[in-house]
């Protein structure tokens, strides 16, 4: 059996620094059972967010060698062994310990969106086709991932002011819910700031489901809302209605 | 003593996958003001790796479907030794719970009519689950999910309650501790509701998720409530086999609902031996036996499980029904299951038993403490169909709710005390890992109860070997009363696992001590020195576990007779 190094970022608010260890590499194994190892045999302190261990959760994510990552699927194998392999916690949420960070932002912003509404007389039918755009955005495992590379969080620490990718998605899926009667635009173009959005489809990048985040949810979300406030006959017609 | 904060609710939910959600929101509907309270984040809870879907007798695909045939399966697959006014409120009561689901945002499957689509699963004798693909168990956290946090739940994310506190014979708190920072907290509740799940972690090879060590199961006994038929423990026929990460990772039922045919080595389609009828869609206990009789007697796979193959769908086919399954080989295993077989062998998945609660209001044998979902014990009897987990938290984390609030609201605030010694006694409990000059790893004793679990009280039993498994429990017992741990009390897991050990070997004694006691075979459970039903003995009696003056205590008591009207559907009137 081979042995792998790892250097794990352990720390807090008061800082922290990377610990190098060395685990037994079987086929298969990946991130989180190397993190499992060192629990058991090292130092039974050591901080990580788990539950499901099968990719289903979205709880264990990390920056595995700088690439934001759920430490339940990145296998060992795929990386380079010839030298430490890095894991620290996502960058873009305070940290907590060790690997483990602070996401409550994540959801007090979950909070301010509108749940679904329906309308009174509806009788429920819905063709397949049609829930298959919700549906897609509804395998969301709530990671994370996508709001730890997205650069307006990431690099701007634009909290106050964008919701993120995660949260895009979660407002496309309620938007284009066959059924759903709720506005929610004048919402994405202030509160949620989907103008931030520059469309580097970062986030698309790195989601663990393959959600095609920029394409399928934040371009349309961006049409909608240039469509209702900066088409120029809506405009005209919005200012006779007098709203 | 450290000072520590105190919130107050009139219900206090424990765990937040599907129960304990659905028992939030009906409590909150109630007027009750509700804390919900859970060991890890929101929406991260075992509900989220259900896949196959929820039972119900919507009857859109198959239209001759009734809550009376659902409860005749039911009970079928329960071996008759279910709580059978529970499996006859949860097949009257689930379709409706599904409906709701949908008016709250849930998007199931459609039918070309488009409504909702029902799938094939084992046991039932109509196409039944309502389903998401392969992930309904995530489309119905979110929903909940959803629903509680815009109805005035409050919810205590990574808070961990390790002991429930009680004025005389009611209950009148809990207390437990932050994950983050490690302190201590109380909260005053006039009823509790758990909702804490399973399980799974008291052994090596299981689908469940670190959170699954059996705390309501611990917490119940330790307030004095009875825990009933905990023998029975589901093996899911199929876990993944290889490679060695993944080992006990769910492969979905719903694989064999869409037609998956599972050989041996020598290419036998082996189930044809077992269940000639049903063949893979027979229930979990009987794939689950044949799949290790199969690998005992030599006629496994190179990884020593049974191939389970789903390809002769079509790519196109399992990629849209079974897209989990299709990443979940190709990300961990390198394998394609559209073109080639995959490996599958039983893994520890859920518990039968559990808490036992009256079947109307979920209220447990103590007063003011309640139970639903896979902590609550009777519903599935001997052995569950798949399908009916996901159900079953619907129906009776609605009925827990209304039944802890109607309790609640007829206690006045401050009618009940918290009492300080029972603080000081679980705050000392808490802190001797930290303050034990000497003492043993936590994770070592945890590996070696997984073990033996394994070893001794697995799918196949005899007397000897769960004797064995007892006598190893006693000491690991032992050699966990002195435990220490290093680091801060900042979320620091080994001190976690401490307190998770207590409720694993307590759930883990009761599991194997009901099973050492029942001299039958009956569903999940399998003596092989008792390979038959004994129906004229065994067949009457729940086993029954308590605490009495500090020891666990063993006995059985008898089922409720079933009124003439549901014999008549159980013998086969439900047409």
């Amino acid at each position: 059996m081979s042995v792998a190094k790892l250097r794990i970022y352990r720390g807090d608010s008061d800082g922290g620094q990377e610990v190098e260890y060395e685990v037994p590499v079987e086929e298969g194994t990946v991130v989180l059972d190397a993190i499992h190892f060192v629990q058991a045999n090292y130092d039974g302190d050591l901080a990580v967010r788990w539950n499901c261990k099968a990719g289903k959760c979205g709880s264990c994510s990390a920056e595995i060698n700088g690439m934001p990552k759920l430490t339940c699927k990145t296998r060992l194998d795929t990386l380079p062994l010839d030298k430490p392999i890095t894991v620290h916690p996502l960058k873009t949420f305070p940290i907590i310990k060790d690997l483990v960070t602070d996401v409550s932002w994540n959801y007090e912003v979950r909070k301010k969106i509108p749940p679904f509404k329906y309308p009174e007389d509806t009788d429920w039918k819905m063709q397949q086709v049609d829930v298959e755009r919700s549906q897609e955005f509804r395998k969301c495992i709530e990671c994370y991932l996508c709001q730890d590379v997205c650069h307006v969080l990431r690099n701007h620490n634009k909290k106050n002011e964008f919701f993120g990718p995660r949260m895009m998605i979660k407002i496309a899926e309620l938007e284009m819910h066959p059924l759903d009667i709720e506005d929610r635009k004048e919402m994405l173009r202030e509160a949620a700031g989907i103008g931030y959005c520059n469309i580097t489809k970062c986030c698309t990048d790195v989601c663990p489901e393959s959600i095609h985040i920029t394409d399928n949810a934040i371009i349309p979300l961006k049409e909608r809302v240039a469509d209702t406030y900066f088409d120029p006959l809506q405009w005209i017609i919005a200012k006779v209605k007098g709203s | 003593m450290e000072r520590f904060e105190t919130h107050t609710h009139d219900v206090i939910v424990i765990g937040a996958g599907g129960a304990g959600l659905r028992a939030a929101i009906e409590a909150s509907a109630q007027g009750a003001s509700v804390g919900l309270v859970c060991k890890s984040l929101l929406g991260k809870a075992h509900t989220v790796m259900a896949e196959g879907g929820v039972a119900a007798s919507l009857g859109n695909v198959d239209s001759k479907d009734n809550w009376k045939t659902h409860f005749h399966d039911t009970m079928h697959g329960g071996k008759m030794l279910n709580n059978w006014r529970m499996a006859q409120l949860h097949a009257q009561e689930a379709p409706e719970r599904v409906r709701e689901l949908e008016h709250w945002g849930a998007l199931f499957d459609r039918t070309k009519e488009g409504d909702i689509n029902q799938r094939a699963f084992g046991g039932h004798t109509w196409k039944r689950l309502a389903h998401v693909g392969d992930r309904t168990g995530l489309e119905m956290i979110r929903t909940l999910q959803d629903r509680g946090i815009h109805t005035g739940v409050d919810v205590y994310m990574e808070c961990t309650i390790t002991h429930i506190l009680k004025d005389g014979d009611r209950i009148s708190g809990a207390f437990g501790y932050w994950r983050e920072s490690g302190r201590f907290v109380l909260f005053n509740a006039k009823s509790i509701i758990l909702a804490t799940g399973g399980i799974g972690k008291s052994y090596k090879v299981t689908s469940n998720s670190w959170e699954y060590t059996g705390d309501g199961h611990a917490l119940a006994y330790e307030a004095g409530a009875d825990l009933i038929d905990m023998e029975f423990v589901q093996f899911h026929p199929t876990g993944m086999v290889w490679p060695p990460s993944v080992k006990g990772i769910l492969v979905t039922e719903a694989v064999r609902g869409e037609g998956g045919i599972l050989t041996n080595r020598n290419g036998e389609r082996f189930m044809e031996k077992y269940d000639p009828e049903r063949m893979e869609l027979s229930t979990r206990d009987v794939v689950a036996r044949s799949i290790y009789t199969e690998v005992q007697e030599g006629r496994g796979s190179p990884h020593g499980g049974a191939f389970l193959d789903i390809s002769h769908r079509g790519a196109e086919y399992v990629k849209k029904k079974l897209p989990s399954m299709y990443h979940q080989f190709m990300e961990f295993a390198e394998i394609d299951i559209t073109k080639e077989p995959m490996e599958v062998y039983p893994t520890t998945h859920y518990i039968m038993g559990g808490v036992r609660v009256d079947a109307e209001t979920a209220q447990t044998t103590v007063r003011g403490l309640f139970a639903c979902g896979e902590v609550a014990g009777g519903m599935h009897g001997a052995n569950r169909l798949g399908g009916n987990s996901l159900s079953d938290l619907l129906v009776f984390g609605k009925r827990s709710g209304t039944g802890a609030a109607d309790y609640a609201s007829k206690i006045k605030d401050n009618e009940l005390k918290i009492n300080d010694i029972d603080i000081e006694g679980a705050v000392k409990e808490m802190l001797t890992p930290y303050e034990n000059a000497e003492g043993e790893n936590p994770y070592t004793i945890h590996q070696a109860l997984q073990e033996a679990m394994g070893d001794f009280v697995g799918v196949f039993r005899t007397k000897d070997k769960l004797h064995e498994g007892i006598e190893e429990i006693n000491i690991l017992k032992e050699r966990a009363s002195q435990l220490k741990i290093e680091g801060s009390r900042m979320f620091n897991p080994g001190w976690h696992l401490c307190k998770d050990l207590k409720s694993m070997l307590i759930v883990s004694e009761a599991i194997a001590r009901c099973a050492h006691q029942r001299e039958e075979s009956r569903g999940a459970h399998s003596r092989v020195d008792f390979p038959q039903y004994n129906d004229e003995k065994w067949g009457t009696v729940n086993s029954v576990i308590s605490k009495d003056n500090g020891d666990m205590k063993l006995s059985t008591s008898p089922l409720h007779q079933m009124p003439e009207e549901l014999k008549r559907i159980v013998e086969g009137g439900y047409e």
